[in-house]
């Protein structure tokens, strides 16, 4: 069998997603080159939804993959229901990772996370405190 | 376009070794332990190709069963990595009888060296890895200022696996000879590509394995000088004159045998035609920016091009140039499964960041110009087009971060 599964070839050869929001309204960066991951995600939130979701990513295959499905999963949708992605639920999405790759699908959840928390930060809105919780250690790896 | 460029993990097996292969598997079926003629038929293979290799290596056997202790010994293994570990355990064990347990080796040493070293540490052996240079060779009087009254062991890698160094073999062996301390050298990325002398090279123990210069897989060799202890892994038997139990596989050493002899006999040649093929792709990847070589770009196996391409991760590389038809590989982490790069490009001073974004491609003498040229190209398209992505390529150009390389 090989690496990973076509979910996961196929996002990563053919990556959604891709590239920069200007002006985006939250950024969320995660990861950092010594551990050989850097996932960077954009969003353009509009009415408390995500109305478009970007990426670049410095890592392996299924970090690429990893955060080319997360971005789909949360366009359109309202930041509570973005806020409840979880890692488990984009390697699932991939028809699964490699044990020891699962931790890229973990950088795609925290960096959703980040990126609305730097949204809620900027706006000065409230958001639940263990969201800074969650981000706490993306920084560190 | 479908281009090989592996040639380091695994060659091709030539069709000489392959047919010849095939021959003994089917004509030479008997067990050489056997004392009818078909076992003795086929111990005679088994003898003629040990000493076939032999002469290769210019080691003086003898088949004494008495005498041994006089001549060298040539033994068959399941490859490079038992060869090494043999040799290693070999010489540890006569090491602590002796109340030496103190090892030396290099931090750029195969997985092989490494491993049976660290299990060596648990059993209360002092190791040192000597470090090397930028250029990947290790200092001959660095190994020589470690060498103490307590050593009982050097080993160093003749090739480099990673980034192809050759490394000053010779004279590190003749400053062991000197001071009486075995010396053992990884051989198995150089044999068939360098010229291989275990005298010249002053070596007590060399291991090598034929799937790197077009043997079978599964098969390699060790060999120990006249007087070197040489203690079994695999006991059960009389084989390989109690040094390695288990029915010898004697299609795999009769097409050894026929790979090297082929190797060595073109070997000159060879080496020139796929150097020249390795400076032209050096050439042509040094064109991308922010890369470097790794290595010295003299001093280093004919076919090996090792490069750091920065703001870029290997493993993804690997994957978008097999869908280019390009087989290589990378000392990333990700290719590893651990979150440390390579170790051998961090020896040489490579920081974990531009580590991680490294390409190895081992060519040999299949491979073409018009491959190379395919290389170049798909190898910076590719590159271009994850840095297009790349985080950290984009806080590099807008100066955000500096650039290393």
């Amino acid at each position: 069998m090989a690496l990973y599964s076509e979910k996961v070839m196929d996002h990563f050869r053919n990556p959604r997603n891709v590239g920069v929001i200007e002006n985006a309204d939250g950024v969320g960066e995660v990861g950092n080159a010594k551990c050989g991951d850097i996932m960077k995600i954009y969003l353009k939130i509009e009415n408390d939804v995500i109305a478009d979701a970007k990426f670049e990513t410095f890592g392996c295959g299924s970090a690429i993959a990893s955060s080319s499905m997360a971005t789909e999963m949360i366009k359109g949708k309202p930041l509570s229901q973005a806020l409840e992605l979880t890692n488990k639920a984009v390697a699932e999405a991939l028809d699964g990772l490699p044990a020891h790759k699962l931790h890229c699908s973990v950088l795609a959840e925290e960096a959703i996370k980040n990126a609305i928390l730097d949204y809620y930060k900027r706006n000065n809105l409230p958001y639940d405190a263990t969201l800074e919780q969650a981000c706490a250690h993306c920084e560190e790896e | 376009m479908q281009v090989y460029a592996d040639n380091a993990a695994t060659a091709k097996i030539r069709p000489s070794a392959l047919q010849t292969y095939i021959t003994t598997a089917t004509e030479f079926f008997g067990n050489p332990s056997s004392l009818h003629e078909v076992g003795q038929a086929a111990k005679e293979v088994l003898e003629q190709s040990r000493a076939s290799i032999a002469s290769v290596l210019n080691c003086k056997l003898k088949d004494d069963i008495d005498k041994e202790k006089d001549y060298d010994r040539l033994i068959f293994t399941s490859g490079g990595s038992e060869a090494d570990n043999q040799a290693i355990f070999s010489a540890a064990k006569f090491g602590a009888k002796k109340g030496k347990k103190k090892i030396i080796s290099t931090a750029i040493e195969h997985h092989a060296v490494l491993h049976a070293l660290e299990q060596l540490k648990t059993q209360g052996f002092e190791i040192v890895l000597v470090p090397v240079g930028t250029d990947g060779i290790v200092s001959v009087n660095e190994i020589e200022k470690a060498i103490d009254e307590n050593t009982c062991l050097v080993s160093v890698m003749l090739a480099n696996n990673e980034i192809g160094t050759i490394q000053p073999v010779a004279e590190i062996g003749a400053i062991c000879k000197s001071k009486k301390v075995l010396f053992h050298t990884d051989a198995v990325q150089a044999v068939g590509h360098i010229p291989v002398d275990v005298n010249a090279l002053n070596v007590d123990y060399l291991a090598l394995s034929a799937h790197k210069f077009g043997g079978p897989r599964g098969i390699g060799a060790l060999y120990a000088r006249k007087g070197a202890p040489l203690f079994p892994l695999i006991e059960g038997g009389a084989q390989e004159r109690g040094k390695r139990a288990g029915t010898e596989n004697l299609p795999a050493v009769a097409a050894t045998a026929t790979a090297l002899t082929e190797a060595v006999t073109s070997l000159k040649e060879t080496a020139e035609k796929v150097t020249a093929l390795r400076e032209k792709l050096i050439d042509g990847l040094l064109k991308i920016p922010h890369s470097a070589l790794n290595g010295d770009r003299n001093k280093r196996l004919a076919g090996n091009v090792s490069f750091c391409f920065e703001g870029i991760e290997g493993e993804s590389l690997l994957l978008y140039l097999s869908d280019m038809g390009v087989s290589a590989s990378s000392g990333s982490a990700c290719t590893s499964g651990s979150l440390d790069p390579s170790h051998v490009l961090l020896a040489i001073g490579r920081v974990h960041d531009v580590a991680h974004g490294s390409l190895r491609l081992t060519l040999n003498e299949d491979n073409t110009e018009e491959e190379v040229d395919y290389l170049i190209q798909a190898v910076a398209e590719v590159v271009q087009k994850i840095r297009g992505f790349s985080p950290v390529w984009r806080d590099l150009q807008s100066g955000k971060r500096n650039y290393i390389l």
